[in-house]
């Protein structure tokens, strides 16, 4: 009987998999449910006998079946968007079947949880230091570093919980693994538990992403026994976009508003109910395995550039032809990712911008494409990676629209705890409207004799912009967490290199 | 069983958690729609916490409502991906069609990105929409 692998990841679900698997089990073939290989442009894509065929549509059964579609890539394996690649975390996407113990355990699954239970906390957490593997998140913080701050906390009860709100535009790397390959995050999840001595741990997941969530708790119920008596759980967001702050997210899953914590103290020292906490991104844990296997640390020290090592799962999204994952080590440029994989925009026009890393992200100029993948190189460009998220826009996209845009998400999405973020955004919203309309003149109110303090007079758009560039640094300097403090960034790229939008 | 009764059974249902509001909350939000302020009082009582302190948390979160709202939903994402992909032209002919029959409610990222404009109905998911589609979905809901 014929054997097709067809994903059945949220995105393949949304771009019509189960009709076209449906289809295949009707003509008398066997359906395997498989991850997604990543090639989004391609799904559905069904594989049989190592050969791609995508994207599909129901219709497209019988000429597959007869040899005859002209949606055959060939060999996927083959296929350069994957073999440009270096997959270590998504090294089992579109190979194995997420919720099964046995493709888990055949493809090197546990054999890094095995090896650890006969090693002491600290030897852990120095491997970890030495793969210098970096947080995923945003911030790049050192995770061995931040494990070892734990550790040595004192304390009887200690917790590892996992930032699963991945709710940057641009960004499905956490999805996908939670959704392909959950068995990988549960154990580096029990990893990190046993190298700073946690019993409880906890997986903080969007409500955005109900596919993943049901499969986590699927994988959670197999896997109990593996892990014990380390024990996760499965906490689901609200739609607070905030929450991807660790401290919101800490407060959220007490069950409290999602607001900032002012840091000190560190959640390391004191975080979930008080008590010392590792958290970190999904794509940090799920390196863990990979990195505690034998040569695993070096292996991933001898990857990338400079203090960025190893591997990082890039997501190329938004108007690109070849959009996906893409796994690769640190180093890479926009251009290659741009054009030479992703194949230019989806809409055959001219790039004008893209963002990386999230909403947060600065918006970069095509004249900034050969900037290196790399923390500290974007660092020094006044940008950063974040989650690894790059968004392609085409000549049609307003950068004036964009830059108010970033404000009114800030707006919407403040917590409200620092006045910068809560009250700035909204200020921003107002100006930037004032700036590409032109100015304005004092409103009735702002006319009136007894406003001492109202300007009367118009300001010229040179002032605005000086008014808009102290907001900026306002609310960068002032703000308590990232939302209000990297606002700014996509705000003052878009007005730096595109100032016509802004008219 | 009353709704109060229904309620405390919920909040009971979860007592081995450590925080259980936000698991609470969602089960209600399910079942009844929405959590509104006599649902708020009972889980404040069984929780032992103040109102305000139920209220607070409920109104943060754009999951939870106060009223329920008996239409059909789509969630239609408008993050930054998304509008460079074209869902802000789909936005007029949507709304058109919906009328005041369905509800359109902008979402910021349903992990989508690479396929967009993305919509959500529930727990199925909607990828590469164009007008067209937008509209029939809506038609559909
Ligand atoms: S931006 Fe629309 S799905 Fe991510």
């Amino acid at each position: 009987m014929t054997v097709v692998r067809i994903s059945d990841d949220a995105l393949a679900l949304a771009c019509g998999a189960d009709a076209v698997a449906a289809a295949f089990v009707a003509a008398g073939c066997m359906v395997e449910r498989v991850s997604s290989w990543g090639m989004h442009w391609l799904e559905p894509l069904a594989e049989i006998d190592g050969i791609g065929f995508g994207p599909l549509i129901s219709g497209d059964v019988g000429a597959v079946l007869a040899g005859t579609s002209d949606k055959r890539i060939g060999a996927i394996a083959d296929h350069p968007f994957i073999k440009r690649q270096q997959r270590l975390t998504f090294a089992r996407a579109g190979k194995t079947r997420p919720l099964s113990l046995d493709d888990y355990a055949a493809t090197g699954g546990w054999s890094a949880l095995k090896r650890v239970k006969s090693m002491a906390s600290s030897e852990i957490v120095a491997e970890v230091t030495h793969s210098g593997l970096r947080g995923r998140g945003g911030a790049g913080f050192p995770a061995g570093i931040k494990c070892r701050t734990v550790l040595e906390a004192p304390g009887p009860r200690k917790y590892v919980v996992c930032n699963a709100d991945e709710g940057d535009s641009g960004t499905f790397a956490d999805r996908m693994l939670m959704e392909g390959d959950p068995f990988q995050l549960l154990e580096g999840m029990a990893i990190a538990a046993q190298a700073v001595g946690a019993r409880q741990g906890y997986i903080y997941v969007r409500s955005e992403y109900p596919h993943a969530i049901s499969k986590l708790n699927a994988a959670i119920e197999l896997v109990r026994e593996h892990i014990a008596p380390f024990r996760i759980e499965v906490r689901v967001g609200a739609g607070a976009y905030v929450c991807g702050e660790e401290t919101a997210l800490l407060n959220s899953i007490e069950g409290k508003r999602g607001e900032v914590r002012a840091k000190p103290p560190l959640p390391a020292l004191e975080g979930l109910f008080g008590c010392p906490t590792v958290v970190h991104n999904v794509l940090t844990l799920a390196a863990i395995p990979h990195i505690m296997v034998p040569g695993g640390a070096s292996l991933y020290d001898s990857l990338g550039i400079d203090r960025s090592k190893g591997t990082m799962p890039i997501q190329l999204a938004g108007n690109i032809r070849h959009g996906g994952l893409f796994e690769t080590a640190f180093g890479i440029s926009l251009n290659e990712l741009i054009h030479d994989i992703g194949g230019g925009t989806a809409s055959g026009r001219p790039v004008k911008a893209v963002q990386v890393g999230g909403p947060l992200g600065a918006y970069i100029h095509p004249s900034q494409f050969d900037l290196p993948f790399d923390y500290e190189a974007y660092a020094g460009a006044d940008a950063l990676i974040g989650h690894g998220g790059v968004v392609v826009f085409d000549d049609q996209a307003n950068m004036g629209a964009l830059a108010r845009f970033a404000f009114q998400f800030c707006a919407a999405e403040s917590c409200g705890k620092c006045t910068p973020c809560r009250i700035g955004s909204t200020r921003g919203v107002e100006l930037i409207d004032r700036i590409r309309a032109g100015g304005r003149d004092a409103d009735p109110v702002e006319a009136l004799a007894q406003m001492h303090n109202a300007r009367k007079d118009r300001r010229s758009r040179a002032e605005d912009l000086q008014l808009l560039e102290d907001l900026c640094e306002t609310m960068q300097f002032g703000s308590l967490c990232a939302l209000g403090g990297f606002t700014p960034y996509p705000v003052r790229s878009a007005l730096k290199h595109w100032p016509e939008d802004f008219s | 069983m009353t709704r109060a009764a229904r309620i405390v059974e919920i909040c009971v249902s979860h007592r081995g958690r450590e925080g259980p509001l936000l698991p609470i909350l969602h089960d209600i939000q399910r079942e009844f729609g929405c959590v509104d302020a006599e649902a708020e009082r009972v889980i404040a009582h069984e929780l032992n916490l103040s109102r305000a302190e139920v209220h607070g948390v409920v109104s943060f979160y754009h999951d939870f409502s106060a009223e329920p709202d008996p239409r059909p939903c789509i969630e239609l994402c408008r993050a930054e991906a998304c509008q460079a992909r074209g869902a802000e032209e789909l936005i007029a002919s949507a709304e058109a069609a919906a009328g005041e029959r369905v509800r359109l409610k902008s979402v910021y990222c349903l992990g989508l990105c690479s396929v967009g404009p993305a919509a959500r109905i529930g727990d199925r998911l909607h990828a590469r929409l164009d007008a067209a589609a937008l509209v029939k979905l809506v038609q559909s809901a």
